[in-house]
């Protein structure tokens, strides 16, 4: 029997980690002398309370999703990669070159070009950490955050000596051809006649990253290949006895959740800033970590999870905008958000584990 | 075989305390009870030796000695008063030293850092070094114990690693030692070293536990020696008084002759044919030494011995997954072709395709997942297979359809393919196992331990089951620890020890007793009273 039912497991433990994230933070913004209520309507408001808000919720929300689902899916063969900040910058160098190097005469034809470009300059970025674990047992965690530090030296690189434009001062390729720039939000809901969301960075990549939800899920749990990934994450020499190739394995699944994390610059960098700019990932790499963790690692929590994490970052910089909460403060509290839910997660679940098997044996008996 | 402390041997007086006494000592994990009212007393100044196969419990009841474990009932005395051991420091302030089997040294710290590790004396190092330099030149001059104080442990041969661990252990004025397999990774020249360091120590009043699974070592060293089995001491005797067939019946333990029901074979041609099978792990031991046999179809060959002795390293070459590293030599040829035993196409995979099932020794580790849905364990490993296949997707209708069958005709209990295999029982688990290897109908099927752990109903079941395949013609290996199920299963009988085959038998014209001396290394040749000899020189033309 699980030790307690699945949405006491999915739902609420999370749940119960966010109040009390929340009440801490309410905590902190009382010792500053600060409304606690005032700073919570003024981020529901920000983020959720208009159309303008919930464009810029979606944006980010979309980029968690695909760096949220890259843990995920390396989780899933037992790998923590929290390259996801490297592969995702690797993945809008991808998206560059392809936009800026292949005419395509319409976006509908460039994003596909492009989606491939970034998927393969973020996998490429996954494969060398993933073969160094499966042929080395060089540690993935250790190589893949290095690697994030090379990815961000190469960028510069490349940004200064080689993409800036003759005569810019500015560390970022030229812009993207006009005719390659995706459709906001805004302009999808215009065609329909409604004003939604002017302004705003939400494109349709949001649809992509549900889509990629969609498929993350089939592949994890429909798939031949998702057994053969999730045999191996639950028991190597297991996998080894079912004719399961440990090295092929890990390196499929690092090419994946790879290639989800290279997948990202279709939002931020061709969706959204329509160049190539210096730290265009914006630590979005490492939120997906602890979005896959409160997600529990299944796409439709992921999903979930983005939101939240996107209501955060836009409430967050709304937060800024309207009171005198400092902008520090604002980390802070993502920050308490991403320990309670992902790094103090068991405190919550043994308690609640506890509760439940006590109830089951007084009603069992 | 009364077990009782007035028939021990000591070279004290009888009024002496003992210098370790366990009375009812009782320890579970979950559901395994890994030992179960013990009684255990070793005489001052004695070396003891502990013998039983892997997971009777020797281990459990040295780490609660020691103090890694609090037992859950029963009392320990050591020198005659009782004791609560809470954790390792009150085991060295007690008198009691360990050397594990896998030595806790650091490697890149030379032998007298590693001695005073733990044991320092103030927070300068230098005073303690200088007198742990003394007092291992004196128990060097003592107990052959010569080891260079300041070479570091990865510049010292394993033999030496291993004195350094005792030396740990007296330096910190161990009374009592306790070796746990320490022969396990020592050669044979090693080996005997050790025991003349072992009788030094007893001559000059220490005590000596030594936990092995090997009688030859047992017979050779010891002066008393304690039987366990199944977390329980079934015996324990002067070991001068015992013989290595008494022993090693004692191990594998003798019960009620199972029924199984069966037909005298008709074999036929050839399934499997072994020739000079030989592996070396990835440390340099040797773990096949040149094994042959045939199997015939229609057939079950039964393959006995105590664990450990090449066994599991067969039926993983075999089952294509030689482990990390070995090196395997030798031919094996399945149905006339020659099977792959290194590179890509040796693996288990290609096995299944070429006909090959398996029911591997350890379901819990490698034959299920077991945070996985009966469901998906019945595809484990056939993961391939068509019929569960359906384009880029699994067809996990069909896999469901499949288990529930299979569930059915094996009654699999409770009957519910969505349960994760760890909640099922033991027994149920190797059902699932059972199920999913025979019921694809392999030409060979390689079984360890089929019924390890599983309750009597369902070792019938699957005793039935195995010949039911037999009779349907196909070629059966059957590796087990339980001589009984060998016997009663087998239409031959092998027995493998040291990584060789001691000799074939019928199973109706042997008995446990002549088996039991196989498998303590006693070849045909052989008397019985030269069982002390290294096997070295005696294997490997033994094939009767």
């Amino acid at each position: 029997m699980d030790k307690m039912p699945k949405w006491a497991d999915v739902i609420l433990t999370p749940l119960i980690s966010l109040v009390l994230a929340m009440g801490i933070s309410a905590l902190v913004i009382l010792a500053i002398g600060e409304s606690p209520w005032v700073a919570l309507t003024t981020m529901v408001e920000g983020a959720l309370g208009s159309s303008y808000g919930w464009g810029f919720t979606l944006y980010y929300a979309t980029n968690f999703i695909f760096t949220g689902l890259a843990v995920a899916v390396a989780y899933h063969a037992s790998l923590f990669n929290i390259g996801g900040e490297g592969q995702a910058a690797m993945g809008g160098l991808g998206v560059a070159l392809v936009l800026l190097n292949i005419p395509l005469p319409h976006w509908a034809l460039a994003l596909p070009v492009a989606m491939v470009g970034a998927a393969l300059f973020g996998a490429a970025w996954a494969f060398i950490p993933a073969i160094l674990q499966a042929k080395r047992g060089s540690h993935i965690v250790i190589t893949t955050i290095m690697f994030n530090f090379i990815a961000a030296a190469l960028l510069n690189y490349v940004l200064v000596n080689i993409l800036r434009p003759v005569g810019s001062m500015d560390p970022a390729s030229a812009r993207f051809p006009e005719q390659t720039n995706l459709p906001a939000l805004t302009d999808l809901f215009a065609a329909i006649g409604i004003e939604w969301g002017r302004n705003t960075p939400a494109n349709i990549t949001f649809f992509i990253a549900l889509a990629a939800c969609l498929l993350v899920w089939v592949l994890i749990w429909r798939t031949r290949l998702g057994f053969e990934i999730r045999a191996l994450g639950k028991s190597e020499p297991g996998a080894v006895y079912a004719g399961i190739n440990p090295v092929r394995i890990t390196v499929i699944a690092m090419l994946i959740s790879g290639g989800l994390a290279g997948l990202m610059a279709i939002n931020n960098v061709m969706g959204e800033s329509e160049r190539l700019v210096l730290n265009a990932v914006e630590g979005a790499g490492f939120i997906g970590i602890a979005v896959a963790l409160m997600g529990r690692n299944h796409p439709f929590g992921i999903l979930l999870a983005a939101l939240l994490f996107g209501f955060l970052y836009q409430g967050g910089g709304e937060l800024a905008l309207w009171t005198s909460i400092p902008r520090e403060l604002i980390v802070v509290i993502q920050a308490l958000v991403i320990l309670f839910t992902g790094a103090l997660d068991n405190m919550v679940r043994m308690p609640l584990e506890r509760l439940f098997l006590s109830r089951r044996r007084t009603g069992g008996a | 075989m009364a077990a009782g402390r007035d028939n021990l041997g000591g070279r004290s007086d009888a009024a002496a305390p003992a210098a370790i006494e366990l009375r009812g000592i009782s320890k579970a994990f979950g559901p395994v009870q890994a030992n179960r009212n013990i009684d255990l007393c070793v005489p001052k100044g004695t070396i003891h030796g502990i013998i039983g196969e892997n997971g009777a419990g020797k281990s459990t009841l040295m780490s609660i000695l020691y103090g890694f474990y609090k037992p859950d009932a029963g009392e320990i005395l050591v020198d005659g008063r009782p004791i609560t051991i809470a954790d390792s420091q009150t085991a060295i302030r007690a008198g009691i030293g360990m050397v594990f089997q896998h030595f806790k040294l650091v490697q890149n710290f030379t032998v007298l850092e590693n001695i005073i590790l733990g044991a320092e004396e103030g927070a300068m190092l230098r005073p303690s070094l200088s007198k742990a330099r003394g007092v291992l030149k004196q128990l060097a001059a003592e107990y052959q114990l010569n080891v260079d104080p300041d070479a570091t442990i990865e510049s010292l041969s394993v033999g030496h690693q291993q004195r350094v661990e005792i030396l740990k252990a007296l330096y910190r004025q161990a009374e009592i030692l306790i070796l746990d397999e320490p022969t396990g990774v020592l050669t044979p020249a090693e080996a005997d070293h050790l025991f003349r360091i072992l009788e030094g120590l007893r001559d000059e009043g220490k005590t000596i536990i030594l936990i092995t699974h090997k009688l030859r070592e047992i017979i050779e060293i010891t002066d008393n020696v304690s039987v366990m089995r199944r977390g329980e001491m079934v015996a324990s005797v002067r070991t001068r008084d015992t013989s290595p067939e008494e022993l090693a019946e004692l191990m594998v333990g003798r019960k009620v002759l199972l029924n199984v029901d069966k037909q005298p074979a008709r074999p036929r041609a050839p399934v499997l044919e072994v020739r000079d099978l030989r592996m070396v792990d990835d440390e340099g031991v040797e773990r096949l030494r040149g094994v042959s046999f045939d199997i015939r179809a229609g057939e079950i060959l039964g393959l006995a011995g105590v664990s450990g002795n090449g066994q599991t390293q067969l039926l993983e070459i075999l089952g294509g997954y030689p482990k990390k590293g070995a090196r395997v030599g030798g031919e094996v040829r399945m149905n006339g072709r020659p099977l792959p035993l290194s590179g890509s196409k040796c693996n288990a995979g290609q096995r299944r395709r070429d006909g090959i099932g398996h029911i591997p020794e350890d379901r819990q580790v490698e034959g299920l997942i077991m945070d996985f849905a009966a469901w998906e364990n019945v595809a484990f490993g056939w993961q391939d297979a068509p019929e569960f296949n359906k384009g880029w997707l699994m067809d996990n209708t069909a896999i469901r359809a499949d288990a529930a069958e299979k569930m059915e005709r094996f009654d699999v209990r409770p009957r519910d393919p969505n349960l994760a295999a760890r909640n099922f029982s033991g027994g149920n688990q190797q059902k699932i196992v059972v199920a999913r290897e025979i019921e694809r109908n392999p030409d060979l099927l390689l079984i360890g331990q089929p019924t390890r752990g599983v309750d009597i109903g369902a070792i019938e079941f699957i005793h039935k089951r195995i010949v039911e395949l037999r009779d349907a013609g196909k070629a059966i290996l059957l590796v087990s620890v339980e001589l009984d199920e060998i016997l009663s299963l087998s239409d031959r009988v092998a027995v493998m020890f040291d990584g060789c085959i001691m000799g074939e038998r019928l199973p109706d014209q042997t008995t446990t007793g002549e088996l039991g001396l196989l498998m303590a290394g006693v070849t045909d040749a052989d008397a019985p009273a030269t069982a002390g000899i290294p096997p070295e020189d005696q294997h490997p033309e033994e094939r009767a």
